[in-house]
């Protein structure tokens, strides 16, 4: 079968643009016995931090109409334990592994970084967008003086591509991705979580133990699709999109929007076979319109000027 | 260990008591793997405008049908939906998930309130009359129709309500101490999370071994999205996954 659907993301070859988005997939494993991994363009797996962290307590996850709230709160079992019990068997899985990463300071990201800098491990997702973690987390991503340290910082601790995360709590958010671009980031993950609530009008009290959460799923997909579609006409590094895609289609508008790769979240967390259907039906669609590659439909959504940029960076070929 | 995602129609639906019903799925692959106490996770196959599937304990399965039961109570939308789906119905269905019970066991009681009697329904046809007893406790005797799905599969039947009208008045705590000294080498509990401590601890007091099974909201169940951990006594525990069932004394209550 002809590859319709390969990719090279930032000097990451890709089988497929479809990647499974950090926190919603685990480690990877947890879905081996339900979806064929290698099929997969790479699993971004949970956000690790350098030590072991605990996340928040209370009720963690709740449902929102068309969309789920989460406060886990990056609990993660750290750097050392993660790259001795869970990277081994990870690598045995033939799929490319991004490593989502949150530091609770500038430094703690340069640290996270270059304890991730090895084998088996093809990029560094910053993520710079958490809304859950009190100390730092969403003050961290909402300034462009900061996320210009904090990926500096990465870049400086390691030989893998950069992935930075945006946070759509902004209300600027091109200027965000300029500042992330303009310091060094190799691509950008847009969007993280928006920033929600539920009360339980029982009880008189909020349902998440955080009292706050970020909200994800298809709910969320119109502001996704509009930040990439922004970011896209500003940037040229490379955009992976995503924010309540479930189908082939949902992903077909972010890459009309501009962006080059697509990430599935909250959808694993319901459909555990989303990846391997979305996946079927992206290289049906590229046989129906006779496409040589899919990345030929990236961007046409783009104001036509803006079109010309995404050409010039060799996304078509 | 497999995990199946099936997409099962609606073979009964059964009402237990006012609250209580009984939902028959044809899960011909589950059946055949599921354990004790492990879970299937549920949801409709269009589902509208909410996403996440919702855990429930296997109460029987029919090998030669090809079916899972399960047994719920309406407390919710989900399950308040579930009791207006018929036959005509199809839920996807994915299972069998967690961990079950160990059953290496010679004289096992059963302590149970609520629809925690589900999972342990399962476990008592696997044990038989031979090796299990039963102590259920309920607010008040309507809610004891379990004792008619027990009875073909346990020796003894110990029941408490809250207000007397059957069996022991108190919760199971009031029955439990002395039932403790009858030479049982094991104790297994599902149902509100009070009971399960106050029974680990009479356990624990009497040095019998007692397998607890925990409830916590799940979203993945697949152990994926963190949304189930609760702090062990020696590590994180994920319940979906390390769990639902533990030995007591790995939770920290
Ligand atoms: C339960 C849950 C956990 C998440 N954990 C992380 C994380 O650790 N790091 C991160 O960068 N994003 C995390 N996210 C955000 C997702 O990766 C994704 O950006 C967001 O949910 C939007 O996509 P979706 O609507 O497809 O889920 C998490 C999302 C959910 C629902
Ligand atoms: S429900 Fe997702 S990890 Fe347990």
């Amino acid at each position: 079968m002809v590859n319709l659907l390969n990719v090279n993301l930032a000097g990451i070859p890709l089988k497929t643009p479809v990647i499974a988005a950090s926190g919603t997939f685990g480690f990877g494993r947890e879905f081996a016995e339900l979806v064929p991994l290698e099929e997969l363009g790479a699993v971004c797996i949970k956000g690790l931090s350098l030590r072991p962290w605990e996340g928040n307590r209370g009720q963690r996850v709740t449902q929102t109409p068309s969309g789920v709230l989460n406060a886990i709160g990056l609990e993660n079992p750290g750097c050392d334990y993660f790259l001795e019990h869970i990277l081994p068997q990870l690598r045995t899985y033939k799929v490319p592994v991004i490593a989502n990463i949150y530091g609770h300071s500038v430094q703690e990201y340069g640290e996270v970084a270059r304890a991730l800098d090895t084998d088996g491990i093809c990029a560094v997702e910053i993520n710079i967008s958490c809304p859950n973690v009190k100390q730092g987390g969403l003050a961290l991503g909402t300034d462009p003086a900061v996320i210009t340290e904090v990926v500096r910082a990465v870049k400086k601790n390691t030989h893998k591509p950069v992935i930075t995360k945006l946070s759509p709590n902004v209300t600027d958010i091109v200027c965000l991705a300029k500042a992330a671009e303009k310091a060094g980031s190799d691509a950008l993950s847009l969007i993280n979580t928006l920033l929600g609530m539920k009360i339980d009008i029982r009880t008189h009290k909020p349902v998440l133990g955080n009292i706050v959460g970020g909200l994800s799923g298809p709910a969320v997909r119109p502001v996704a699709v509009r930040m990439v579609y922004q970011v896209a006409q500003h940037v040229a590094v490379p955009i992976i999109g995503m924010g309540g895609i479930t189908c082939a289609e949902d992903a077909l508008e972010f890459m009309m929007a501009g962006a080059k790769a697509v990430a599935v979240g909250t959808a694993n967390l319901y459909q555990p076979d989303t990846v391997h259907t979305l996946t079927q039906d992206l290289q049906t669609y590229c046989e129906e319109k006779h496409l040589s590659n899919l990345q030929d439909i990236v961007g046409v959504a783009l104001p036509q000027g803006k079109k010309s940029m995404l050409y010039s960076q060799g996304v078509k070929g | 260990m497999t995990k199946i995602l099936e997409e099962s129609p609606i073979l009964l639906q059964q009402p237990l008591d006012a609250h209580t019903h009984l939902l028959r799925l044809g899960a011909r692959q589950i059946a055949r793997e599921v354990q004790p106490g492990q879970f299937v996770h549920i949801k409709q196959i269009s589902s509208g405008n909410s996403l996440l599937r919702h855990p429930f304990g296997v109460a029987a399965t029919d090998l030669k049908n090809g079916t899972v039961d399960i047994i719920y109570r309406e407390i919710g939308a989900f399950t308040r939906t579930l009791t207006t789906l018929s036959s005509n119905d199809t839920l996807s269905v994915l299972g069998p998930l967690g961990h079950g019970f160990d059953v290496t066991c010679h004289r096992a009681l059963l302590v149970g309130g609520g629809t925690g009697l589900a999972p342990l329904l399962f476990l008592a046809s696997l044990l038989g009359p031979q090796k299990a007893d039963v102590l259920m406790g309920g607010r008040t005797k309507s809610e004891l129709f379990w004792q008619n799905l027990y009875r073909p599969f346990v020796a003894k039947i110990f029941v408490t309500t809250d207000d007397g009208s059957c069996g022991t008045r108190g919760t199971v705590m009031a029955a439990l101490p002395s039932l403790l000294t009858q030479g049982y080498d094991r104790v297994y509990t599902c149902g509100p999370s009070p009971m399960m401590q106050a029974v680990a601890g009479a356990c624990a007091a009497q040095k019998i071994p007692c397998q607890v099974s925990l409830e916590r909201y799940m979203a993945c169940g697949l152990g994926a999205c963190l949304s189930c951990t609760c702090k062990g006594r020696e590590k994180r525990l994920k319940v979906c996954t390390d769990g639902p069932v533990f030995w007591a004394q790995e939770v920290e209550w």
